[in-house]
Order: C-alpha cells, then sequence, then structure tokens
C-alpha cells in the first residue's frame, strides 16, 4: 500500500514552532539540578550539566493527590484520584521561583501525553509512566489503586515522568507537553485535534514487520534482545525482592509479641521484673521499624520499575525502525519487480510469471499502443518509486541517527541512574543494619540486668 | 554443660553439717543430719522390704527424711567425706561429670528403638569406679524420674524432653529431633547431679553406672503394684477433697507458678515461630543475590555494582543462617525446657497439696471423733512431720529453681541479643565496605545526606 507522496516524518512535525521569545518561553527548558533534584529530594546527581544546554528555567512538581467524584464518558459515577502540577520559573540570579503556572490533571491524560509524545518522536525513547495497578506488591502493601501509599507513590512516579520529559532535549520543547503543563481545560480536546491517534502504526503493521524485515540495523537487533533482557531480570528481582521483603516483615513483627508477653511476665518478677518490661520495649521498637524501613525500599523498587518499562520505550523504537526498514526494503522490492515489468514489456521477453502476460498469451497480443502505453504509465511509477525509495532511505538513515543518539544518552542515563539506585539500596541497608544494633545492644543490656 | 558451675553456691547451704542451713529440714525430731538418729527413726516408722539397704531407703521415703539423703552423712569412706568436707569449701567444685551422646538405633523383631551413650566420670567415693559407659533408651530415663518423683515428691525434678513432638509428622527416627533430644537428657542429667539432694540418689547411681542386665532387675525391685495402686488412691481422694488450708506462701508460689507457666509458653510459641520466620527468610535470600549476578551478565558498566551487591546479600544470608543456629541452641532449647518445667512445677505443687491433704483429712477425723484418739494422735504427729518436711524441701528447692531460672532466662535472652548484634554488625560491614568501593567523592556525600 502506497504511503502518501509527501515526507511522513514531516508531516508528523508538532505545530507552532517558535516557543523561544514568545510569553510560553516561560517554559523555554527545564533540565538540570532543580529539575532532577526535585526528584531526588534536593540533593540532585547534576547529570546533565555537561550536556545540557538549557537555561534553568522551570521546576516542576505534582505536589498533592485528591481523590475525586465525576461522570465519566458513559455518564456514570466514577472515583479517581487528580495530581496537582504546579510549575516554576526560576529567576536565574537569586534562585528564587514563582508559581507560574498550577492545575489538576488525572493518570488518563498523562496517557494521552505519553501516547501523543510516542507517535510524534517515534526515535526518541519515551519515559515511561509509572504503573496504572500496583504489581509485585508483597503482602502488607495493598493492591488497591485508592491506598494512600500507592497514591503517593504514583505521585512521585508522575512528577518523575514529568521531569524526565522536561529535561529531554528534544521532548522539552514540544507544545502539547508545555500545553498539558499550562492549559487546564481543553488540552485533551488539542491533543486530539492533532490526530496523532490516525498517525500511530497499527499493531499488526508493525508485527508483521518485525517478522519479515529482511535487514535491520544489527544494532536495533541487539537492542531489542538487551531490553528483553533487562525486562525480564528486573521482573525477577522485583519478584524476589517482594517475597524476602514478607518475610523480612514477618521476623520483624513476630518479635513484636514478646513486648507484651515481657511485661505481663514482669509483673510477677521482683528481681527480673525491670529488665524483662524494659527489654519488652526494645522489642517493640525493633517490630515497628521494620514499616520505615520497607517503605525506603519500596522506592527503591519504584527506581527499578521504571527501567522495567523503559524497557517497553526501547523496544517500541526498535519497532518503529524494523517498521520502517521493512517500508523500505518492499518499496525497494515493488520497484524492482517494477523495472523488470518494465523491460519485459520493452524488449518482449516474458521472464517473469505476470497476469498480463498470461491473459496476453490466452487472449492474444496486445496492441503496440497499448504496449507503449503501459511502458509509459510503468516509466512513471518508477520515476515516483525512485523518489520514494530515495526519501525513505535518507528517512531510515535519519531514523537512525536520531535514534541512536536518543539511546546512547538513554544508555549514560540508564547507568548512572541505576548505579545511583544500587548504591542507595546499600546505603538503605546500612541504616538498617544500623537501626538493628541499636536496638539488640539497648535489649542486650535489658536482659543483662535482669 | 559439663563442668558448669550450677549454682552450686546453694549446696554448701544445703549442708546440715554446718548446722541449720537455709535448707535443711528443721522440725524433724531427730537433729538434722546426724546419721544414726535417722536409722532410728526409720526403725519405728517405716515398712520395709527386707532387701534393700540404707541408701535405697532413704530415696524411697524421703517424704521423711528429704535432706538426709545426702548422704555425705553417711559416709562410707574416707574418700566421700573428704569429698563432703570439700562440698562446703569450695563451690565450684564437681565430682560428678555426664555426657550423653552417640545416639544408636537398635532394631528388634517387635520394635526399633535409640540408645544413647551415657559416660560417667567421678571422683565420689561411693561408686565403685571412677568411670563408667552405659547405654540407655528413653524408657530408662522415664523410669528414673518417676523414682526421683517417687522419692522426692515435693521436690522440683528436672524436666524430661517430652515423649512425642505433637505438632507436625516429625519421625521419632528425624536427625534433628534425635540430636534436640539428646541435649534435652544430656541436661536432664546434669541438672540432677547438680541437684543437692536429687545427685546422691540411689536410682540415680544406678541408671549411671548399672549394666544392661542389672539395670532390669533393678527396676523391677520398687514398691509393689499394690502399694503403687494405694498411692494413686490415695491421690485421687485427696485432690478430690481439694485444698482447703494451702498456706500463704504456697498460693502465692500457685499463682506464680500459673502465670508463668502461660508467660513461658507464649515465649516458647514466640521464639519457634521466629525461628521459623527467619528460615523462611533465609530460604528466599538464597535466591535474592544470584539474580544481581544474573543481571550483571547484561550490563558492561554495572558489572562491578551489581557483582557487589550479590556478593553483599549472599554474605548477609550467610549470616542470618549463623543468627538462626544460634538461637536453636542458645534459646530454643531453654525456653522450652522452662515450659517443661513449668508443667512439673504445677506437679509438685499438686503433690505437696496431696500431702497436706492427708493430714487435714486425719485432722478432720480428730475432730469429729471419727476414730480411735490415740491412734490417730499418733499418725497425726506424723504426718505433721511429713508435711513440714515436704513444705520446707519445696520451699528450699524452689529458691534454688528460681534462682537457676533467673539466670538461664537471662544468659538465654542476653545470647539471643547478642546473637542479633552479631549478625547486624556483620551486614554493616559487609555493606559498608561495598559502599566505600562504589562512591567516588561525589556520591559520598549523597548517601550521607540520606542516612
Amino acid at each position: 500500500m502506497e504511503q502518501a507522496p509527501s515526507d511522513p516524518e514531516r508531516q508528523l512535525q508538532p505545530a507552532s514552532l517558535e516557543p523561544l521569545g514568545l510569553p510560553d518561553a516561560g517554559l523555554e527548558a527545564a533540565a538540570g539540578e532543580d529539575v532532577q533534584g526535585a526528584r531526588e529530594e534536593g540533593s540532585g546527581v547534576d547529570a546533565m550539566t555537561e550536556n545540557h544546554f538549557w537555561l534553568k528555567k522551570i521546576e516542576i512538581s505534582v505536589s498533592e493527590a485528591e481523590k475525586r467524584t465525576g461522570r465519566n464518558a458513559m455518564n456514570m459515577q466514577e472515583t479517581y484520584t487528580a495530581y496537582l502540577i504546579e510549575t516554576r520559573s526560576v529567576e536565574h540570579a537569586d534562585g528564587q521561583s514563582a508559581l507560574t503556572d498550577s492545575l489538576w490533571r488525572r493518570y488518563s491524560e498523562f496517557e494521552l501525553l505519553r501516547n501523543y509524545l510516542l507517535v510524534y518522536y517515534p526515535h526518541i525513547v519515551v519515559p515511561p509512566l509509572p504503573e496504572k495497578r500496583a504489581e509485585f506488591v508483597w503482602h502488607k502493601l495493598s493492591a488497591d489503586n485508592m491506598d494512600p501509599d500507592f497514591v503517593e507513590r504514583r505521585r512521585i512516579g508522575l512528577e518523575n515522568f514529568l521531569l524526565r520529559v522536561a529535561s529531554h532535549p528534544v521532548l522539552c520543547r514540544d507544545r502539547i507537553f508545555h500545553l498539558f503543563l499550562t492549559q487546564e481545560g481543553n488540552w485533551k480536546e488539542t491533543v486530539n485535534e492533532t490526530g496523532f491517534q490516525l498517525k500511530a502504526d497499527s499493531r499488526l503493521k508493525a508485527l508483521n514487520a518485525t517478522f519479515r524485515v529482511k535487514n535491520p540495523d544489527k544494532r536495533f537487533t541487539e537492542l531489542k534482545h538487551y531490553s528483553d533482557e533487562l525486562q525480564s531480570v528486573i521482573s525477577h528481582l522485583l519478584r524476589v525482592r517482594a517475597r524476602v521483603a514478607d518475610r523480612l516483615y514477618g521476623v520483624y513483627k513476630v518479635h513484636g509479641n514478646y513486648g507484651r508477653v515481657f511485661s505481663e511476665w514482669s509483673a510477677i518478677e521482683k528481681e527480673m521484673g525491670d529488665g524483662l518490661q524494659s527489654a519488652g520495649h526494645h522489642m517493640d521498637v525493633y517490630a515497628s521499624s521494620i514499616d520505615d524501613i520497607l517503605e525506603d525500599e519500596e522506592h527503591y523498587a519504584d527506581q527499578l520499575k521504571e527501567y522495567l518499562f523503559y524497557a517497553e520505550a526501547l523496544r517500541a523504537v526498535c519497532r518503529k525502525h524494523e517498521l520502517m526498514q521493512y517500508d523500505l526494503e518492499m518499496a525497494a522490492q515493488d520497484l524492482a519487480s517494477k523495472k523488470q515489468q518494465c523491460e519485459e514489456l520493452a524488449t518482449g521477453t516474458v521472464r517473469t510469471f505476470s497476469l498480463k502476460g498470461m491473459t496476453t498469451k490466452l487472449f492474444g497480443q496486445e496492441t503496440p499502443e497499448q504496449r507503449e502505453a503501459r511502458i509509459k504509465v510503468l516509466e512513471e511509477q518508477i520515476n515516483e518509486g525512485e523518489q520514494q525509495l530515495k526519501s525513505r532511505n535518507l528517512e531510515g538513515r535519519e531514523f537512525v541517527k536520531n535514534a541512536w543518539a536518543d539511546i546512547e544518552r538513554f544508555k549514560e542515563q540508564k547507568n548512572r541512574d541505576l548505579k545511583e539506585a544500587l548504591i542507595s539500596y546499600a546505603v538503605m541497608q546500612i541504616s538498617m543494619c544500623k537501626k538493628g544494633i541499636q536496638v539488640w545492644t539497648n535489649a542486650k543490656e535489658c536482659f543483662s540486668k535482669m | 554443660m559439663e563442668g558448669e558451675p550450677r549454682a552450686s553456691q546453694a549446696r554448701s547451704s544445703d549442708l546440715p553439717a554446718g548446722g541449720a542451713g537455709a535448707e535443711s529440714p528443721g522440725g524433724c525430731s531427730p537433729q538434722p543430719g546426724s546419721g544414726g538418729s535417722c536409722a532410728l527413726l526409720q526403725a519405728d516408722v517405716l515398712n520395709l522390704d527386707e532387701d534393700e539397704d540404707d541408701l535405697e531407703v532413704f530415696s524411697k521415703d524421703a517424704s521423711l527424711m528429704d535432706m538426709n539423703s545426702l548422704s555425705p552423712m553417711m559416709p562410707t569412706s574416707p574418700l566421700s567425706m573428704i569429698n563432703q568436707i570439700k562440698f562446703e569449701d569450695e563451690t565450684d567444685l564437681k565430682d560428678l561429670f555426664i555426657t550423653v551422646d552417640e545416639p544408636e538405633s537398635h532394631v528388634t523383631t517387635i520394635e526399633t528403638f535409640i540408645t544413647y551413650r551415657i559416660i560417667t566420670k567421678t571422683s565420689r567415693g561411693e561408686f565403685e569406679s571412677s568411670e563408667f559407659e552405659v547405654r540407655r533408651r528413653y524408657q530408662d530415663f522415664l523410669w528414673l524420674k518417676g523414682k526421683l518423683e517417687e522419692a522426692h515428691p515435693t521436690l522440683i525434678i528436672p524436666p524430661l524432653p517430652e515423649k512425642f513432638i505433637v505438632k507436625g509428622m516429625v519421625e521419632r527416627f528425624n536427625d534433628d529431633f534425635i540430636e534436640t533430644r539428646r541435649k534435652a537428657l544430656h541436661k536432664f542429667l546434669n541438672r540432677i547431679a547438680d541437684h543437692p539432694t536429687l545427685t546422691f540418689n540411689e536410682d540415680f547411681k544406678v541408671f549411671l553406672t548399672a549394666q544392661a542386665w542389672e539395670l532390669s532387675s533393678h527396676k523391677k525391685q520398687g514398691p509393689g503394684l499394690l502399694s503403687r495402686m494405694g498411692q494413686t488412691v490415695r491421690a485421687v481422694a485427696s485432690s478430690m477433697r481439694g485444698v482447703k488450708n494451702r498456706p500463704e506462701e504456697f498460693m502465692e508460689m500457685n499463682n506464680f507458678i500459673e502465670i508463668f507457666s502461660q508467660k513461658i509458653n507464649l515465649i516458647d510459641k514466640i521464639s519457634q515461630r521466629i525461628y521459623k520466620e527467619e528460615r523462611e527468610y533465609f530460604e528466599e535470600m538464597k535466591e535474592y543475590g544470584p539474580i544481581h549476578i544474573l543481571w550483571s551478565a547484561s550490563e558492561e558498566d554495572l558489572v562491578d555494582t551489581l557483582k557487589g551487591v550479590a556478593s553483599c546479600i549472599d554474605r548477609c544470608c550467610k549470616a542470618t543462617g549463623k543468627r538462626m543456629s544460634g538461637l536453636s541452641e542458645a534459646l530454643l532449647p531453654v525456653v522450652h525446657e522452662y515450659v517443661l518445667y513449668s508443667e512439673m512445677l504445677m506437679g509438685v505443687m499438686k503433690r505437696r497439696d496431696q500431702i497436706q491433704a492427708e493430714l487435714d483429712s486425719k485432722v478432720e477425723a480428730l475432730t469429729y471423733k471419727m476414730a480411735d484418739t490415740d491412734s490417730l494422735t499418733g499418725a497425726i504427729c506424723k504426718l505433721e512431720d511429713r508435711v513440714e518436711c515436704a513444705n520446707n524441701a519445696l520451699k528450699a528447692d524452689w529458691e534454688r529453681w528460681k534462682q537457676d531460672m533467673q539466670n538461664d532466662i537471662k544468659s538465654a535472652f542476653t545470647d539471643m541479643a547478642e546473637e542479633n548484634i552479631r549478625y547486624y554488625e556483620q551486614c554493616l560491614a559487609t555493606w559498608e565496605s561495598f559502599l566505600t568501593s562504589q562512591t567516588d567523592l561525589h556520591l559520598e556525600e549523597d548517601s550521607e545526606d540520606k542516612l
């Protein structure tokens, strides 16, 4: 099926491309310390400074979450959570920030934004959203979307998403993204007006291409394998981590029972009583310390989850490449066959089977005029086809170049982030051990005084 | 467990030789501790089986002569006198060392059972030699316990490990079960050896020294079936009458025992549960580390970090294993032994109450002139002595037991705390060394903020 003759990539350019210098220029670009800082609670790894060349202009935060009820598309009442997005512009000189925008969004609007970005920036590894439903929960955590802890972690995840988009050198300039942050009402309509849903590649086409493409760039094939491995190993790790957390919770909580029994026992003991009682208190402290410990670990799990979902974003880029490559191969094949047909018509030899050839044989030769006409049509088609092939080739190469640049950027980000996450995990363990030593040393003292 | 000075400071005060110690039974009409007069009393009161020697008599009817069954008062050799003097001077001296080991399975056509080897080393004169090795099975231990209870109804006899484990399908011949039982049997014998009275019990000596056939024939000599039945009938009858005049201090004791029993049972359950949870945590941790190694295979730039995390997790996993086994060696057996002790204590209280009930019933009979006044008065006098001896025996042993319990519980829980401290210290060291290897200056600042 032939595509429209105009450059498809140009067609997908977002509208209104002069953000610089316009009133919206407050959103010139974010990135850098503050933005990432908000994600990492104030102490930032400034990974972007050497790469980024945008001015520190805005801070984005998802500061609140609120339960709302409303009517959905089918006019049925529903409950959902809305998130408050606040944007601040940071004055470069003194670092003070002023609130420029503040609006409420729900999760489905974030999804809409992301789907739009996926369609318009297929060569970019688009940051993932936090999970829609709680997965990899260990028993204490609820899998309920309305649970306040889940909502809180999702709030952080959504903020992280916005910060990632805002710190991306390409995505941060997108108009729809800017409007997401600034235009509460009507934003959905604006997005839909871009018609991006129609421009999305059909899943079926993509699947077909994946199977039939003959010559994809090897790097993308490797990347696909990598993303599969990444997804599988992180899922496995998260599952086991959840089970370990469960067990650890059990160990700590059972100790809490000592507290109560020691206290009751101390009532009948003259000499041991005090020691028992105070030891029991420490057992209670021990038992309750696990709640904070595991909450911290949950944030670590969320950091890993982000990269679990990033694996899918990587695969999306690979799929796009395969699709483009497949279309290219198909176009080339089509061109080659037309050229051959032309040649055969011209020289009168029939080397390839064609319906026309058969019917000619059956129903008699065509006239020279007819043949001329056909050759003419074919020649035109061949011309068009050659041009198309050339531009597709160009597109393909552009895509590979741009995609690969973003993938390199992504790789460095991933290495930094994962290393930091693993180190923060070690820090958490250290803190847990120190607390444990403290509590048990106190308990030991009580026991030895009995 | 061997050679451990076990509250033996209590022992020196036991000895009546130095005059009335805290635990010597006052109130018995002969002077406390003089061997000769004890023999006198025996002749008066007891209905003896002809073929029993003095020591046996003592242990059989100790309701009269409880503290005097401390046979130092009946020296059979200069050596044993020397031992006795030593007792008074050196509180830590043990002269009876017992080990229980080498469980062995025996198969006969009728049954299969386990025997344990018991090695006794002693310098006591009344033992024919200084070293003995015998094999005993659980039944034999039961027999010994029964004899001790019979001879000393109001002393706190150490508990035996249970016959079976009710919870779960634990085979009798499962290795863990056998090992746990072996340790408990070892403890049992050593506690008897450390007990100021029980250590000189004749059945105990026979148990430690007699060959198999000797033991069997010794077992057959005992109060006949009829007299045993008689005792049981009396016991049931008196328990039905109830205890009306239990003295105040025994009310307190009873109250303590009830509550202690509740609490120690709970602590036993909690401790077992902790062990179970730690075991499951250990199992999950085993899987956790290797995933990071797997991951490192696809991440060139993160290999060091991932492998580092994996090795830390593995080391912490091992440390958990150690913590678990520390718990199962230090805490669980001690707590469980005291669960059994608490049952034992309730039995002791009952027996004391029975003895008193017998007295009470005779007093009642006298009050209502239900039988011949003279014989009643005589019987009452003897029973009064009996009750007083029993009560004093119990009181003294109770104090000793409580002291032991305090020490044992204290050291068991202190050990548990120590195990946990050690565990966390190990893990801390592991993670800290990982952290220093990973961080450059920049990230170190970060982690300090987070701490």
